[in-house]
């Protein structure tokens, strides 16, 4: 069980647990998604994992971790809804399966501090050659996308489908606003983001017999907690949007934008999940089954939620020549479901189904602290347990009441050349 | 039953071979909520030429065989087998590799229920002309996905630089042309050599009762009525010691080309621990040249040669092994040349005994870590099991590892005809 406390300027998470042989920390800096920051924000944690001041390489830095049997640092940039998340991600194994019975989590927070709070500075911002060689890495990544076809399909939708809505923006950043960036106006970005986004500490592990609070105490330098900005956007969109757009491809991508009207906090949350399963969550859903396996018209074809946006995604793969059929069996899935062509016998599988998929991301380091996450992001009590209980409850009415919330928004085809 | 407890991870395994040759794994871990079930034969994409079960010629079967058995093993006469899973709240899946094909489900209620499920399926097999003839559709689809992924044609285009006659340079869907041929008879013919229980290996790991799963196994096991075990006979054609082919370019629409290094290895070792010992070496001189901390990656990214995308893997079994190391790059002709220079200056002294011990404590500290996973310890356990060797055992062999051995190995590892380079350009 999730154990909070509101510390000065953040709050620590505890999640005691003997699932796993290794301790996990996660810090989770968060703000209102915007132009103005994700590209600083997605610059970031590409610099801070090459260099601190005490390890002025990344290779340095890197055989610090090595000596830490292995310690994983990552830093990353996400959305999820409308915030911005810089995390900072440090795992290290827990010392009772070591022979060598060291002060690991010590050391390890000692970097993580120096990583965080220690960066190598040159001047008054970070050190210019590494900026410069960093931004030709985030670019890279940039581009990377045109390679990730499913990725670059959904991206796209999201672009044009939110186009007016901050959720739009891209995770990476934006190439244009990586060239107004200095290696001053990117520290003072970084300073005004430690002490102003708010701040969440997570703790998962064996950590019972481990001074673990006054540890991170000692790690986490701040004054003041920020809350998070829940929103709601209410605006219509029932048009339904269609771009086709074309590509060197074979494959042809084939994806849908949904408004489900639905999110984290509200009442009928649990039945969204019931939907999307039954919808395209599972192997044995009507997209999956109808799609791919009755008509073999896809290799996959499958629909997901975003929780704190109120999205519901359909992605598939199709041959180019087939999208008009395909377009409309998947439109006819959706129909079904809004018209209760689904059994009580199939909403029970895909209950049991659902809890069964929240139960297994609990038996991963990484899946719990997420999961715990949402709550704090939707500004919520509801634990991973009181959406496992609500999930059981749900019924086929339930279910179908969700379904008449949902409105087509969006239809989206990254095609060949040709097609 | 044999119980095994290993200290050091603290770990217990319990295993029995059953009469039908079936050998069964089981892992209780009564912290976690989920159990994880796998069902693996030795048979993969590389099997191709073999004789026939209760027969004496030789005979070779279309490419991609293996992976097509896999689909349609969960169609059934009257229903699809995910159906079945779905009804119990499992999710399943499947997956073949070159040497494996491996059937799970992962569940965290009505594990008995659904462990049946997974046992029965795989051993009830119904193909039909309509269903095969069917599948020919859908698995086309997945050959063209992966014909678009650049990172795939890469991997794979670096195999077949390095392999000249070895079935591990076709690709494990095959082609489009190749499933066109497979016939219903072919699939039976492959699944009754393949599919016999003294072929495979059945872990379960999770929340678990050890004694009402080996029973529920040795029931289902002993209604069953099988062949007496046989040895299945397999050929390889002889592969040369050097590479097919120096260089080898595909060109299809990408951002940035991509260059990757092949190195073929020779002189695999068939006792079990010596072959262990190798790969483990592997892993470590790659780790120790390449990853991030490596001595090599520090000066290839200051050059701009490489991005995030650069890595490396190897790879060792009986029949064949390799690494490959590259990745994306806008200078890809210096990567390539480059990473060649670094691998033929590999000698004794490349690694001193401070970074091995380094790299030796990372790889220890990652093992352990991947042990979180049932998902990693089944799959893995399952792997070597069929290779012969115990994975948990083996850790210990790892931690034995001195820095003598490291030295012999660098010492004759690569020479220039095992290296190869696959360039992936733009149209």
């Amino acid at each position: 069980m999730e154990k909070i406390m509101n510390k000065d300027g953040y709050d620590l998470h505890l999640l005691q647990t003997k699932k796993f042989k290794t301790i996990h920390l996660s810090l989770k800096f968060t703000t209102e998604l915007c132009r103005e920051v994700v590209t600083n924000r997605a610059l970031l944690p590409y610099l801070l994992q090459q260099a601190t001041a005490t390890y002025p390489t990344a290779t340095k830095l890197r055989q610090k971790l090595d000596e830490l049997y292995g310690a994983i640092l990552h830093i990353d940039s996400s959305k999820k809804g409308e915030n911005s998340i810089l995390t900072f991600r440090l795992e290290i194994i827990n010392d009772q399966f070591l022979q060598d019975k060291s002060s690991l989590i010590e050391e390890a927070l000692q970097l993580l501090k120096d990583v965080i709070y220690n960066p190598k500075l040159e001047n008054n911002g970070f050190d210019n050659k590494i900026l410069e060689r960093e931004k030709q890495t985030l670019k890279n990544k940039m581009e990377s996308l045109n390679e990730d076809k499913m990725s670059l399909a959904n991206t796209r939708m999201i672009e044009e489908m939110c186009a007016d809505e901050p959720y739009h923006l891209r995770v990476h950043g934006y190439e244009e606003d990586l060239d107004t960036i200095t290696s001053e106006s990117l520290y003072n970005y970084y300073e005004e983001l430690l002490t102003s986004d708010r701040l969440d500490v997570y703790v998962v592990g064996d950590i019972e017999n481990t001074p673990i609070e006054k540890l991170i105490d000692e790690t986490i330098n701040r004054k003041k907690q920020a809350s998070i900005a829940t929103k709601k956007s209410n605006s219509h969109h029932s048009v339904d949007k269609v771009l086709v757009e074309h590509d060197q491809i074979q494959q042809a991508k084939l994806h849908f934008g949904f408004r489900t009207n639905i999110t984290f906090n509200d009442q009928d949350y649990a039945a969204l999940h019931v939907f999307n399963g039954l919808f395209g969550g599972f192997p044995s859903s009507k997209l999956f089954m109808n799609v791919r396996e009755k008509h073999s018209l896809a290799y996959y074809a499958a629909s997901r939620i975003e929780s704190h946006k109120g999205l519901l995604f359909v992605f598939s793969g199709i041959a180019p020549n087939q999208y008009e059929k395909a377009k409309e069996i998947i439109l006819e899935q959706m129909e079904q479901m809004r018209s209760g062509q689904f059994t009580e016998e199939q909403v029970e599988e895909t209950k049991e189904m659902t809890i069964n998929q929240l139960k297994e991301t609990l038996d991963n380091p990484q899946g719990m602290i997420e999961l715990h996450y949402q709550s704090v992001l939707a500004n919520s009590d509801k634990f991973p347990e009181d959406l496992i209980a609500d999930v059981k409850r749900v019924t086929k009415q339930d279910v179908l009441d969700v379904s008449k919330k949902i409105v087509l928004n969006m239809t989206y085809l990254l095609t060949s050349e040709e097609g | 039953m044999e119980k095994l407890y290993y200290n050091q991870i603290d770990e217990t395994i319990y295993n029995k071979t059953l009469p039908n040759g079936l050998r069964v794994f089981l892992l209780p871990k009564k912290e976690m909520a989920k159990t994880y079930a796998i069902f693996t034969t030795n048979y993969g994409s590389i099997d191709q030429s073999f004789v026939p079960l209760n027969e004496e010629k030789l005979i070779t079967v279309p490419d991609g065989i293996a992976h097509f058995l896999e689909h349609k093993l969960f169609e059934k006469e009257d229903r699809d087998v995910f159906h079945d899973f779905s009804k119990l709240g499992a999710s399943a899946n499947a997956f073949t590799s070159f040497t494996k094909t491996a059937y799970l489900f992962s569940a965290t209620s009505k594990i008995m229920e659904n462990l049946k499920v997974l046992i029965d399926f795989v051993q009830m097999p119904y193909f039909s002309e309509q269903s095969v003839e069917k599948e020919k559709g859908i698995i086309a689809q997945e050959i063209k996905m992966y014909d678009d992924q650049a990172d795939w044609r890469a991997f794979f285009g670096t195999i077949k630089s390095m392999y000249k006659s070895h079935p591990v340079q076709i690709d494990i869907a095959g082609t489009v042309d190749s499933i066109n041929k497979i016939t219903k008879d072919d699939l039976y013919t492959c699944y009754n050599t393949f599919y016999h229980p003294s072929n495979m290996v059945l872990f379960v790991a999770g929340n678990i009762d050890v004694d009402e799963t080996i029973k529920l196994i040795e029931t289902n096991q002993l209604a069953k009525e099988f062949a007496p075990p046989e040895p299945i006979t397999r050929k390889f054609p002889v592969e040369q010691a050097e590479v097919a082919e120096k260089e080898l370019e595909i060109t299809m629409p990408v951002n940035v080309p991509k260059a990757l290094v092949g190195v073929k290895e020779v002189d695999i070792p068939t006792d079990p621990k010596a072959f262990m010992k190798k790969e483990y070496l592997m892993d470590i001189a790659m780790d120790a040249i390449f990853s991030r901390s490596g001595y090599a990656y520090e000066q290839l990214y200051e050059e701009g040669l490489i991005d995030q995308s650069f890595g490396c893997e190897t790879h060792l079994e009986k029949e064949f092994g390799f690494s490959i190391i590259g990745g994306n790059s806008k200078k890809p002709v210096e990567l390539a040349n480059a990473i060649k220079h670094i691998l033929l200056s590999v000698n004794k002294a490349s690694l001193d005994e401070e970074t091995f011990d380094r790299i030796k404590r990372k790889k220890l500290g990652h093992l352990i870590r991947s042990l979180n996973s049932l998902e990693f310890i089944a799959n893995q356990y399952s792997h070597y099991q069929l290779i012969g060797i115990d994975l948990f055992e083996s850790i210990e062999w790892f931690e034995q590892l001195t820095y003598q051995e490291m030295q012999e190995f660098l010492s004759n590892w690569i020479n220039e005809k095992q290296l190869s380079v696959c360039y992936v350009n733009n149209k």
